[in-house]
């Protein structure tokens, strides 16, 4: 068994793929205003992290032909279930009647054509976070189908994840065992970190790594983790290796300004450990083999690693989904107990 | 962090304990203006007319405090307010006395934090300012203890400005480096700044960059947070922010002369940012077909990084592979003095150094870097 955590279906477009899951209204709607090409600035489909040369589909868009998705996501690399994550723009619309309709298309198209079309496949529910009580609507429409294991959010929104205005959708999240997957990317409100638009995707991509070090340090310091302690966090397509570094600060400023969050009674080092699991595709890993062992080391925990290829995002060559030197027993840990502790739905089909 | 301040009471300790240890290079002490009038000497009547008038004009709600209300009056410590009065940092007898004297400090880096200088958005107030505070920090402070080294400060912002304050300063020969903030209008990278950069090589000065000021931005990628335990994280997150953008934009390929020092943002961070470039460098290079290294070869090349808030995993061993993983070279000691967070030299490194180690990160390295000799 092994569990492939990130993997990107490719949809081409809102007039194309979404149309006949839309209703009459969006349907007019996106015709006559010829509403489309709402793929996420964070992902321009040509640009080369967007697909590995080898992966990359003669026509349409990265990860689009699902012959040779199953084939090269799923067959290759041996996995017997995958996690379908969505990367397109229904979660950046600013009209959240639109962005509601439209997570609505993705995930009834997903359920269509593709869970239904491979037993390995799962996927995570796209959800209008623009409103938390429409997003929460189509969580509960979407939950009894239990192909859908996770929901999914980008990283890089219009609030802090940890605000109370979002703590309904977490609270149903915890009932439904849908852990939250929190995906690289970006509503584009606000400047990838405090200097401000930075001119190379390069720059914004590196970004995305401090984007979710602002996620997680709300999440714990707003003390969400205490209010829902049966939720779970994924970070996915973040990077690893800055977490230590980042879970000693947290512990460090705790200790020193704690007074400031008196409803949080543990060490965010602790929190994170228990709450929070990583996609470990990319990993950013050090140079060597002390380098990596050392930095597990530093993680201190064996539970928070998820194996994922993020395919068809170009991360890694060859077969070599697993990043060089991570030691043998974690790595097993990742492809298989981490994920099923992770998405408890997993456990269930 | 309470229980260093509890220390701090034995001063005796620290004397002895300074008698018998190294002379330690300072890289961040922070001196305050008793009132904004220590200024008036060095302003025109006009802009003592406006700051009476208007005060400062920055991105910020309140006038008179900080957006985040800080863990303690001033980000001081306790022990810190002068008993001349004024607040922590203004008198410099009693900065020495607390300070400089016990701990054996052999330079003292002046970082001056009063009026944001860096961020005000009426930049002909910025201009004046940063005039006056360039000539205070010498006058207050420099002249009577010429172990305190003033910087020149530039609000970035206004970079004609800034190089012909850097160009007035440097003839003058006194200021140890230049200063600007990592929360510009822009990120720091950008072509905007690069007279700066210029200025600053060709007066064979390094360039400070202290955490804090208020730039256009929110201090996280998804607005701003709630509480003064993220602002504080967010200046981690905006030097490794900065230090992305300056290498990847080409400055040190630029200006290989110029030295970098990220000043209050810790050093933790800096090995995985560095990897993240590295990692992700091969795919994104045809868009940045102007940096003919590997970041991590610029960051060798140009940064240094100092160590206040120092690093405190669980285990002392990881402290060692961090510092191992950035080079021991690269570090200089920082205390903070007198913020609330200040890092005292006996007790912040809790992992063994050796003697020869600890004489680079308490004093060589920096002497280096600042050519004090």
């Amino acid at each position: 068994m092994q569990i492939d955590c990130d993997l990107h279906p490719g949809l081409e477009g809102t007039r194309t793929t979404l149309l006949p899951y839309l209703d009459d209204h969006w349907k007019e709607q996106v015709l006559t205003r010829g509403i489309d090409g709402l793929d996420l600035q964070s992902y321009p489909p040509s640009m080369p992290l967007c697909c590995r040369p080898d992966w990359r589909p003669k026509t349409g868009k990265p990860g689009s032909n699902f012959d040779q998705f199953r084939t090269q996501a799923l067959d290759k690399f041996g996995s017997s279930h995958g996690i379908l994550n969505v990367l397109y723009g229904a979660q950046a619309v600013h009209d959240p009647y639109m962005a509601s309709a439209f997570c609505k298309a993705i995930n009834d198209w997903i359920a269509t054509d593709w869970l239904s079309r491979d037993q390995r496949l799962r996927a995570s529910i796209v959800i209008p976070l623009q409103d938390p009580e429409l997003a929460i609507e189509e969580i509960e429409r979407r939950a009894d189908d239990k192909r859908f294991v996770s929901i999914l959010v980008l990283v890089q929104n219009e609030d802090l994840l940890g605000r109370r205005q979002y703590w309904p959708i977490w609270k149903v999240a915890e009932r439904l065992q849908l852990p939250i997957a929190v995906h690289a990317g970006s509503q584009y409100r606000t400047a990838p970190s405090s200097i401000g638009w930075p001119s190379y995707r390069y720059e914004y991509y590196l970004a995305e790594a401090q984007a979710f070090q602002a996620q997680l340090l709300s999440l714990v310091l707003e003390g969400v983790f205490g209010k829902f302690p049966k939720l779970k966090v994924v970070l996915m397509e973040s990077g690893v290796s800055w977490l230590p570094a980042f879970m000693w600060r947290a512990d460090k400023t705790w200790k020193g300004v704690r007074v400031e969050v008196p409803w949080v009674e543990q060490p965010p080092s602790q929190l994170m450990r228990e709450h929070v699991r990583l996609t470990a595709q990319p990993f950013d890993s050090p140079p060597d083999r002390d380098g990596v062992e050392n930095l597990i080391d530093q993680i201190g925990s064996d539970r928070m690693l998820l194996f994922a290829s993020d395919y068809p995002h170009w991360q890694f060559e060859g077969d070599a989904v697993v990043a060089p030197h991570i030691p043998p027993d974690i790595v097993r840990r990742m492809q298989t107990d981490n994920p099923l502790e992770t998405f408890p739905r997993l456990r269930a089909n | 962090m309470s229980d260093v301040l509890d220390r701090m009471d034995d001063d005796t300790a620290i004397r002895n304990e300074a008698r018998s240890k190294l002379k330690i290079i300072d890289c961040d002490i922070h001196p305050s203006l008793r009132s904004r009038e220590d200024l008036f000497p060095f302003l025109e009547k006009r802009w003592q007319e406006h700051l009476k008038t208007y005060g400062g004009h920055i991105r910020s709600p309140f006038t008179s405090t900080t957006p985040y209300p800080r863990i303690a009056p001033l980000i001081s410590r306790r022990d810190a307010w002068p008993p001349t009065g004024g607040p922590p940092g203004s008198d410099l007898t009693f900065m020495q006395k607390q300070h400089l004297d016990p701990y054996n400090v052999e330079f003292g880096l002046l970082q001056v934090l009063d009026l944001s200088i860096f961020s005000q958005v009426n930049l002909e107030l910025g201009t004046a300012l940063q005039y006056a505070i360039n000539e205070w920090q010498y006058e207050a402070f420099q002249r009577p203890d010429p172990r305190l080294r003033a910087s020149i400060i530039v609000g970035q912002d206004d970079p004609q400005a800034g190089v012909k304050e850097i160009e007035r300063c440097a003839a003058l020969g006194r200021h140890a480096q230049v200063n600007i903030s990592p929360r510009a209008n822009e990120p720091l990278g950008r072509r905007k700044y690069w007279p700066i950069y210029e200025a600053a090589q060709a007066a064979n000065l390094p360039l400070g960059i202290h955490v804090g000021g208020y730039g256009g931005h929110a201090p996280t990628a998804s607005g701003w947070p709630s509480y003064y335990n993220e602002e504080h994280h967010s200046n981690a997150q905006s030097v490794a922010a900065q230090l992305s953008s300056l290498v990847i934009e080409g400055v040190p390929e630029r200006f290989p002369r110029l030295k970098f020092v990220f000043i209050e943002g810790g050093f933790g961070w800096v090995p995985a940012i560095t990897w993240r470039m590295d990692q992700h460098f091969e795919r994104f290079r045809s868009e940045v077909p102007h940096l003919r290294r590997k970041p991590s070869e610029y960051v060798k090349q140009s940064f240094w990084f100092t160590t206040q808030p120092m690093e405190e995993p669980e285990t002392a061993e990881h402290l060692r592979q961090v510092i191992e993983w950035i080079g021991i070279d690269r570090l200089l000691f920082s205390s903070d003095y007198p913020h609330w967070d200040f890092d005292d030299p006996r007790y912040a490194f809790r992992t063994p150094l050796s003697e020869a180690e600890r004489l680079k990160i308490f004093n060589t390295n920096a002497r280096a870097v600042y050519r004090f000799d």
